[in-house]
């Protein structure tokens, strides 16, 4: 009797795994492909493991007391009279208190390495990308190479990622789950963000903070591809008819939703430093803008 | 032109004819004022409505009206919370669901708004009407008259909020309001000024509530009764005013700013022009986070009053308790940065934020396990108050673990403004605010009311909400892991859907838990004379509010009692001293009624809807008047009634020979207070 039914046991038990495994492409940050999430996930697993250390106790209590100490109960102690007790006083400060030393430690430590400004260390130049936040799209200026593309965005695996971001609307929240860190897009200011992609893949990023009617749809592509790949595609992008002029850069700015991807073979300089310079009264048209370069 | 002076921005077309929904509430809306005002005129009660309830300073019924504002304000923010769920789960691919966005953005910034400010906040401070002055032996709060005037600033602005429905539309900028959506260029419509306005008078309003709470507890308990033998409601009570006091001025000046920018074309919080909408962020969480405590303090206070009832001993670490309530007050202010890790701070700032939320998590954990303690050698039964704790204990330690983790930065970027921070609030906010709030409106249901709400009902509602709730809340952890983040209208991952259909299911179980919670309170109301608190004491209660008649007599307290410990009543069973009769009753005065209260109200609303649809004229009639009623009252000095030394004879000797009739004036009746029994 007892051999088939580990015999049975053995085999569902690897597709239960199998299941949970698979199942885990749609929880993307557990599903983490790079080390700034994994190591976000990381905390979220040790905090909740270390507050079942206040959980578990709280739920023993409560079902344990509430039935022990239930009035029809005449054999368990009754004492109508006691309220305090030194010692246990103690222990219910001391011990959320110790729990939080030890995870605020954590805290100190996690919130400065993980400090979405800190330039990532390795041994490639990082890939500057700057985000703007539109409605309710995504544009996507890669300065170095003078190109831009609208909800796609593209870079290679294992080199940092180095975003800055704005907003030419409301303000806007950029995430890649699979990725880790949001931060924030706001107009006529500039935010930063650091990532890095172990390995090639497909994800989807979007806009987290509402923002209006379009909201639900803002979301944009994410390819992580290899360097070859990447040098494949950005020629892809340089052969795009589109140029982002001052026509196209309106039609950008008119409200839509559900954008379809487009690639600008050619920007204006001071693209991003545009977008901000909007909310300062700043020139508002960016052939005024065509100076000298940026960088 | 004269269109415009006359009227302002009120067109017809204000009217949203084109949407059923709205119109469908709105016929809704109407007929439900048509058959109470109906039922008032058929019944003859108009002059009775005027006496006894528009124009009272009594702090009892206005208590009590408080929390029908509360209740009725539920039903409506609930109805925001079904279609918000059912959206989800049909708004799926290639179907849009039954709400276009700009309804759904209407709905999800009305839900929040309801919720805290007209359901929440008027929960808590009818609560705090109905047993504060009683609980610590006085005849009424510090300010009747400013009292009343809470309660109809508040109720108005509710109105205020309902009648956006059929005229014009709701803000479209979430409950919190963030500019630059919340202003002029990205929200042309009216929809943020009646979000505005409303979020202006019920603040004034709260505002004088904490003050008259907080000058009523310091200034008018009883001989005796010093700030350490307070019952424990009143000393969360004490806090929360003080939190009133300091945190609703922040969100009164962020919004007066935010409507200079709407009005006057001002740049506060615009982008550019030397606005910053960061400035915003920050002083609207600067009241929201205490707000936050504001909300839960109150219902800790009921928790503290409730356990101790049905386990029948003391609180257990009254001390403790004190020091943690008073803990949660002072850290509360220093943590509302945790709302918004995401916004690039510099790491030293989020880690201190995040270190100083964590913190308050301490005093919390302490509370829980008094409670815990408190049951601990007791002899607990279980009515439905002692329900909804026990419900609350376990579901809040679980809101409160996953609070910890978004209070970690690193662990914030990620989970922030998906569905887990949705799951995380309603984890803490519906045990620990709603369900407290559930439990004081049984618990002192019949002294407010003179009799008992049904058990049975209770019961049922309590395990259709508390399935419901995690029904409702716990798929949400899990769709914040798969990364949905919240205020969608409509998306595209399949592997959410499921898990938003469970959460539909669960609003279903909840809908189920406020039916049984109406039918309960029709069934108590027909069976009213069979679950009479003839007593005033039915819970076998150990504070002052139980020592007199169910409903209190409108004096309150016949002679002022002497307090020597806490748990004044049970110190009273103990000695055999329960309902010890005075040796004569003196003349005893109360406030009188006055309709100005009511008329304030009514101005504030007419101000209101002028500043809203810019009718100039309106608003600025409706201000002057508000301000001569205010004068009016000022300078009144007559403005108090007497009841007789007779009078009130004649009302306690009925009272006791009502209770010699049923032996609660026997004091072996309560012997299992007597020590000798242990």
């Amino acid at each position: 009797m007892t051999q088939p039914r580990f015999a049975r046991l053995a085999r569902i038990l690897p597709v239960c795994g199998l299941a949970l495994l698979s199942g885990c492409s749609s929880f993307p940050l557990f599903d983490t492909r790079g080390p700034i999430g994994e190591r976000e996930i990381t905390i979220i697993v040790i905090a909740f493991c270390v507050m079942m250390i206040v959980v578990l106790p709280v739920f023993v209590m409560t079902f344990l007391f509430a039935w022990r100490y239930r009035a029809s109960n005449l054999k368990a102690i009754y004492a109508p009279h006691w309220g305090r007790s030194f010692k246990i006083d103690l222990m219910m400060w001391l011990v959320p208190a110790v729990i939080v030393a030890a995870l605020g430690g954590l805290e100190w430590q996690a919130t400065h390495t993980l400090n979405p400004y800190r330039p990532l260390t390795s041994t490639a130049d990082p890939v500057e990308i700057d985000a703007v936040a539109l409605n309710w799209k995504w544009l996507f200026i890669y300065p170095a190479e003078h190109v831009a593309t609208v909800n796609q965005l593209v870079f290679p695996a294992r080199v940092p990622v180095s975003f800055r971001l704005t907003s030419a609307t409301v303000m806007t929240s950029f995430f890649i789950p699979n990725l880790g860190s949001q931060i924030y897009a706001m107009p006529g200011m500039r935010t930063k963000l650091n990532l890095l992609a172990n390995r090639p893949g497909i994800y989807t990023g979007r806009n987290y903070q509402y923002s209006g009617n379009g909201f639900s749809w803002m979301q944009f592509e994410v390819r992580v591809a290899s360097r070859r790949q990447f040098r494949v595609w950005l020629a892809a992008v340089r052969r795009s008819p589109h140029t982002l002029d001052a026509a196209a850069l309106r039609q950008l700015e008119r409200p839509s939703i559900n954008a379809p991807v487009a690639y600008y073979s050619s920007i204006p300089p001071h693209l991003f430093a545009y977008f901000i310079a909007l909310f300062h009264g700043r020139p508002t048209l960016p052939s005024t803008l065509v100076r000298n370069g940026e960088r | 032109m004269l269109e415009t002076d006359l009227i302002g921005r009120l067109r017809l077309s204000s009217i949203p004819y084109q949407s059923g929904i709205v119109m469908g509430a709105t016929a809704f809306m109407i007929l439900v004022i048509v058959i109470v005002l109906g039922s008032i005129t058929w019944y003859r009660k108009w002059g009775y409505l005027y006496r006894e309830w528009l124009t009272t300073l009594d702090h009892k019924k206005i208590g009590i009206m408080y929390v029908i504002v509360a209740l009725v304000m539920l039903l409506r923010g609930f109805a925001d919370a079904v279609m918000m769920r059912s959206q989800q789960a049909l708004a799926f691919g290639s179907a849009r669901g039954y709400l276009p966005p700009q309804h759904y953005d209407q709905i999800f910034s009305s839900h929040g708004t309801i919720m805290i400010l007209f359901m929440a906040m008027p929960f808590l401070t009818g609560l705090m009407n109905v047993a504060v002055p009683l609980q610590i032996g006085a005849r009424d709060v510090a300010f009747p008259f400013m009292n009343a005037l809470s309660l109809w600033l508040t109720a108005i602005s509710a109105m205020l909020i309902m009648i956006s429905l059929p005229i014009g539309d709701f803000s479209r900028a979430g409950w919190s309001g963030y500019p630059p959506l919340s202003e002029l260029r990205y929200s042309p419509t009216v929809g943020v000024d009646y979000w505005i306005w409303a979020l202006e008078l019920t603040g004034i309003g709260s505002l004088m509530t904490g003050i008259n709470f907080l000058t009523t507890i310091l200034r008018m308990r009883a001989p005796g009764m010093t700030l350490m033998r307070m019952p424990m409601f009143v000393w969360t009570t004490a806090c929360t005013n003080i939190l009133m006091i300091l945190a609703f001025p922040v969100l009164t000046i962020a919004l007066a700013l935010l409507a200079l920018d709407r009005y006057l074309g001002t740049h506060f919080f615009t982008a550019g022009m030397g606005g910053n909408l960061m400035l915003y962020v920050n002083l609207f969480w600067m009241w929201g986070h205490p707000e936050v405590y504001i909300v839960i303090l109150p219902a800790f206070g009921v928790y503290s009053e409730i356990v101790p009832t049905f386990a029948g001993k003391p609180l257990f670490g009254y001390t403790s308790m004190v020091y943690a309530t008073c803990a949660i007050t002072l850290i509360s202010f220093t943590v509302w940065l945790h709302h918004f890790f995401t916004m690039g701070a510099g790491p030293d700032v989020n880690a201190i934020f995040g270190l100083a939320t964590m913190i308050i998590g301490i005093p919390t954990g302490v509370k829980i396990f008094n409670w815990l303690f408190t049951m601990f050698r007791g002899r607990i039964v279980f009515p439905t108050p002692m329900l909804w704790t026990l419900g609350f204990i376990i579901t809040f330690t679980i809101g409160g673990a996953s609070g910890v983790m978004l209070a970690l930065p690193p662990a914030n970027y990620v989970l922030h403004n998906s569905l887990f921070v949705i799951a995380h609030f309603h984890n803490v906010l519906i045990p620990g605010t709603l369900f407290g709030m559930f439990a004081g409106y049984t618990y002192w249901f019949p002294k407010a009311l003179g009799f008992r709400l049904d058990e049975r009902w209770g019961v049922r509602a309590f395990w259709a909400w508390l399935l419901g709730f995690y029904f409702a809340f716990m798929p949400l952890y899990v769709l914040g892991f798969m990364g949905m983040p919240r205020r969608m209208e409509h998306y595209t991952n399949p592997a959410w859907r499921p898990w938003l259909e469970i959460a539909a299911f669960g609003v279903l179980l909840i809908l189920a838990g406020i039916g049984c919670q109406v039918t309960q309170l029709l069934v108590s109301i027909r069976d009213r004379a069979k679950n009479i608190d003839a007593s005033g004491d039915p819970w076998d209660g150990r504070t002052l509010e139980w020592t007199v008649s169910s409903p209190a007599p409108v004096y309150n307290f016949a002679r002022i009692p002497h307090v020597h410990t806490r748990d004044a009543f049970s110190h009273q069973k103990e000695k055999g001293l329960v309902h010890h009769r005075p040796d004569g009753f003196h003349d005893i005065k109360i406030p009188r009624n006055t309709p100005l209260a009511f008329a304030v109200g009514m101005l504030a609303f007419g101000f209101g809807f002028g500043m809203v649809w810019h009718i100039w004229w309106l608003a600025a009639i409706t201000f002057l008047l508000t301000l001569v009623c205010l004068i009016v009252r000022g300078s009144s000095d007559d403005v108090e009634d007497i009841v007789s030394g007779a009078e009130v004879e004649r009302i306690e000797k009925a009272r006791y020979r009502e209770l010699s009739a049923i032996g609660a004036d026997d004091q072996s009746r309560y012997a299992h207070h007597q020590p000798a029994h242990v």
